[in-house]
């Protein structure tokens, strides 16, 4: 069992959580950065930061994670990013 | 060939031979580099030397020939996508399997042995008349079949009467079949070397040199060769190599895992595969179960194997088939696969005037293999994009043309 850790509940079993894919650098609000935002997500080969939902709870969280190893680094939630 | 067969079994002496010869020291130029030796830049390499007449090639692999996706991917062949592009694209790609095994003179056992998707919906059942109507408007064999034929083409699947995954009808795809995948990729590394392609081993792409809006010279880790044109075919590695050259590919990637059992007596004589449980199963020649199903369910660029998902496999493949609880697997591995944004390939001109682009296979690319090929090196040896690749441009996201063919499998989607 791989363990993702809520902010709010602690350690849980992956299943429990839903991936909403990587955090993107372009906002779909402004226009030129559309495109950007909706077709040219992050892909790299390192650590990504992307969203995550624990989906009994409904808490919607930030996650570093390395897409090589599969290590989870942190997680947190949006408004109390880590110094 | 029954009398050259006799006379050769016959003679004392046999010559040996190797169909694929070792990887020879890098030139310092090539007309045209391929990066990536899998089945679509071979592929790409055989159809610019044997019909192009273009033979300064190298095709570059950073690990051994055809040891990615060719090697990874569960071998289905078939044309029953939604969008009249995709169909017509991937129709030509079927019929070239046809006539493969003849065409290089090497058996790639292909079996047009016919797919069945099923339905567990009305839902799914109203999506399937649509994709038969456009399959049969561009000439595919495609229809929708009812239960009782989903019977006769496969009397041992369990039709779930009044469970929760009843079978209500299925989609019948006659044109669908398997190949051996190590077999078009060395049928095709043979004839290429045999026409003057290198096919260059364990090695790796380090970087590029450009000026202005061309390629000018490649870097590998065995040494920098100067090209005239480029096609870049590297499945799951697909963005990092783009991004050597400076391109940026709307790509996520994301690990397809598969499994086989051991070989059983043949059983399963057609392709199955449902959309409500993520599962496909084909029965291969040597009687081993290749299971396939969903993508993994977040971005990752690692081969490893997750029990859930094979659980997840094994579920659905069990609820079809639950005879096979028994069964033992064999072997279990994954792949990388490179999403697009519409699950349809890029295929045909980068923002590189000599840089061609045969990328976002995701977990479709297999059946592309011949097909790609041939108009990828009809590309190349032209310099114009043939009327069946321009929809597949990686222009198309700029303008929001894109061809959607998400649920156009019954595995990930």
């Amino acid at each position: 069992m791989k363990l993702l850790t809520c902010p709010v509940n602690g350690p849980r079993n992956i299943t429990e959580f839903q991936y909403l894919g990587p955090v993107c650098a372009a906002s779909a609000e402004q226009p030129e950065q559309l495109i950007e935002s909706l077709f040219y997500a992050e892909n790299p080969l390192g650590v990504m930061r992307e969203w995550w939902r624990h989906t009994p709870s409904n808490t919607v969280f930030v996650a570093e994670r390395h897409t090589v190893s599969d290590q989870i680094l942190a997680t947190y939630l949006p408004s109390r990013k880590p110094a | 060939m029954p009398f050259s067969l006799l006379k050769y079994g016959l003679r004392a002496r046999h010559a040996s031979f190797r169909d694929i010869p070792l990887t020879p020291e890098l030139k310092r130029s090539y007309d045209v580099v391929v990066i990536g030796g899998g089945g679509h830049g071979l592929a790409a390499a055989y159809y610019l030397s044997n019909v192009h007449g273009i033979r300064n090639i190298a095709v570059l692999e950073k690990g051994y020939l055809a040891g990615g996706n060719t090697a990874r991917n569960t071998t289905t062949i078939r044309s029953n996508y939604m969008t009249e592009e995709s169909i017509r694209f991937y129709k030509e790609g079927v019929e070239l399997f046809e006539t493969m095994s003849r065409d290089l003179g090497f058996n790639v056992m292909f079996s047009q042995r016919g797919q069945l998707t099923l339905a567990h919906s009305e839902a799914t059942l109203r999506s399937f008349h649509l994709r038969a109507e456009m399959g049969k408007h561009v000439g595919t064999r495609i229809e929708v079949v009812d239960v009782q034929t989903v019977k006769e083409l496969c009397p041992h699947l369990n039709l779930d009467l009044g469970g929760q995954h009843e079978v209500i009808g299925g989609l019948w795809h006659a044109d669908g079949g398997t190949a051996r995948h190590d077999a078009v990729a060395w049928g095709y590394a043979k004839h290429a070397s045999e026409r003057g392609v290198e096919i260059h081993q364990r090695t790796e792409v380090t970087g590029f040199e450009r000026a202005g809006d061309r390629v000018t010279h490649i870097k590998t880790n065995r040494g920098t060769t100067a090209a005239g044109q480029v096609l870049q075919a590297v499945g799951g590695l697909n963005g990092q190599v783009a991004a050597m050259a400076g391109i940026k590919l709307p790509i996520r990637c994301f690990p397809l895992q598969a499994m086989v059992t051991q070989p059983l007596k043949p059983f399963l004589h057609i392709l199955v595969s449902s959309a409500n449980l993520h599962t496909y199963l084909v029965q291969s020649s040597r009687g081993e179960v290749v299971i396939g199903g969903g993508s993994d369910p977040y971005q990752l660029a690692s081969t490893r194997s997750t029990l859930d998902q094979k659980e997840h496999l094994a579920e659905g493949a069990l609820h079809l088939f639950p005879f096979l609880h028994k069964v033992k697997l064999l072997r279990q591995w994954a792949g990388i696969t490179d999403m697009t944004p519409d699950y349809s390939p890029i295929m045909g001109a980068s923002p590189l005037q000599n840089y061609w682009l045969d990328c976002g296979w995701g977990t479709w690319g297999f059946k592309a293999t011949p097909v790609a090929g041939k108009r990828m090196a009809e590309t190349i040896a032209s310099g114009r994009v043939p009327d069946v690749l321009r929809p597949f441009d990686l222009r198309r996201f700029d303008s929001f043309a894109l061809l959607n063919e998400m649920g156009a499998t019954a595995a990930s989607h």
